[in-house]
């Protein structure tokens, strides 16, 4: 039986790559931050993940607003990330599971989410830029990837309830495969920050630490607030929290929260990683 | 993306200083996000840098989008309709950062726009 060992959450801020490709980690403006993957490094060591789900937004990459999907399920063998405009780009090939794409799509359309499902798919630095955090320096990746694109492009977003819900559909399917694998699931994004705008630049700590305080023990809580709620108190971009929101929903076990990093700033970002482990219930 | 009076006005929540890119923004910002997503290639990021004009008739811009690009007036090319994450790409092309961008929405200087970020000097870290 396949095993979700925990989920890792963090921020995807591109700059984050170019700090990586430029071996800036020990700079004092990154530091902060990467100091904050040191468990995280030790927790897949030990676990050893073999597939990696990742919750996700892309940015203008696979998707544009001639079609602009509310969820979106990668489904192909191979996924790359390829320039997004930046002449960036060209990370290591991330080698898919179609078998374990097309159960887990059974298995929400099944709960009735209808998610548009793809067989090519490029990914963004919103992928990329966790796996080089969480595995860097590798030849190739030690997983497989299963994609699940959120729309927090084009209003309307999905609810956040929404998409906890379509998190926790996913566990349930990932629990149901009868793999063997070993599963991490990935939310990526946030936490508050604000690209656009005459408010460029917001930065709400009192609302990040609220989401933090939560994640683990009581995610419910983040369901108080509605989508344009979040943007009024994240930031037009922090209502990314909704691809955390979702990922949180796939850790349906006993969740505990094992380490939190929260540094502000970087970039224009309030970055975040939060490492959560996934046990198994005691049944009765 | 409206006005924030003409939000209000529609009955659109309206968040002060901040675009909500919806329904109204996609279409009224199609052309000039599509130039935008056009320059993940290099070929166009090159063509648009050879002839802005010529690329924007190309995307049939509107004269509000084409003069915003002109003016490298970012807060107008949100009002265009314009979406940060599709002109982003169009700023990496004007060899301009998010933190450029910021400034130049918020009308402060790059520096002070940095300085702000960093006054919040907070970091947080839990290990059990």
């Amino acid at each position: 039986m396949s095993e979700v060992v925990g989920g890792i959450f963090t921020s995807h801020v591109p700059g984050i790559g170019a700090a990586i490709a430029k071996g800036l980690q020990d700079d004092p403006y990154w530091q902060p931050f990467f100091d904050g993957f040191i468990p995280v490094h030790a927790f897949l060591e030990r676990e050893k993940p073999d597939v990696a789900v990742v919750f996700y937004n892309d940015h203008g990459l696979n998707f544009f607003l001639d079609k602009m999907p509310t969820f979106a399920i990668g489904a192909a063998s191979e996924y790359r990330h390829e320039d997004e405009g930046w002449g960036i780009g060209g990370f290591k090939p991330f080698p898919g599971h179609p078998a374990l794409s097309w159960h887990i799509i059974e298995q929400v359309v099944g709960e009735e989410f209808d998610p548009v499902t793809c067989q090519s798919m490029l990914v963004d630095h919103a992928v990329a830029v966790p796996f080089e955090l969480c595995w860097p320096g590798t030849d190739a990746w030690p997983v497989r990837l299963v994609p699940i694109c959120l729309n927090t492009v084009q209003h309307p977003l999905p609810s956040p309830k929404r998409c906890l819900a379509l998190g926790r559909a996913v566990g349930r399917a990932l629990e149901s495969w009868q793999g063997g694998e070993r599963i991490v699931v990935l939310g990526t994004g946030g936490l508050s920050h604000q690209l656009d705008g005459a408010r460029a630049g917001h930065i709400n700590v009192e609302y990040d630490r609220f989401c933090l305080r939560n994640l683990a023990s009581d995610p419910e809580a983040m369901l108080q607030h509605d989508t344009l709620d979040i943007v009024e108190l994240a930031g037009s971009q922090g209502v990314e929290i909704l691809n955390w929101l979702a990922a949180r929903g796939a850790l349906r076990g006993s969740v505990r929260e094992l380490a939190s990093n929260y540094h502000v700033p970087i970039s224009n970002t309030a970055a975040a990683t939060v490492l959560l482990e996934n046990r198994a219930r005691v049944r009765a | 993306m409206l006005p924030f009076s003409r939000a209000e006005a529609s009955g659109k929540r309206a968040i002060p200083g901040t675009p909500v890119f919806d329904g109204d923004a996609a279409m009224a910002g199609y052309a000039l996000n599509a130039m935008c997503y056009s320059f993940n290639s290099a070929d166009n990021r090159a063509a648009f840098a050879a002839g802005e004009e010529a690329y924007m008739d190309r995307f049939a811009l509107t004269d509000q989008q084409r003069e915003a690009v002109r003016q490298r007036d970012v807060l107008g090319m949100i009002a265009a309709g314009g979406n940060v994450y599709y002109l982003a790409k169009l700023a990496g092309i004007l060899g301009l950062n998010v933190q450029d961008l910021g400034a130049l929405q918020t009308g402060v200087a790059v520096d002070d726009f940095k300085a702000a970020l960093l006054a919040h000097g907070v970091t947080e870290r839990t290990v059990s």
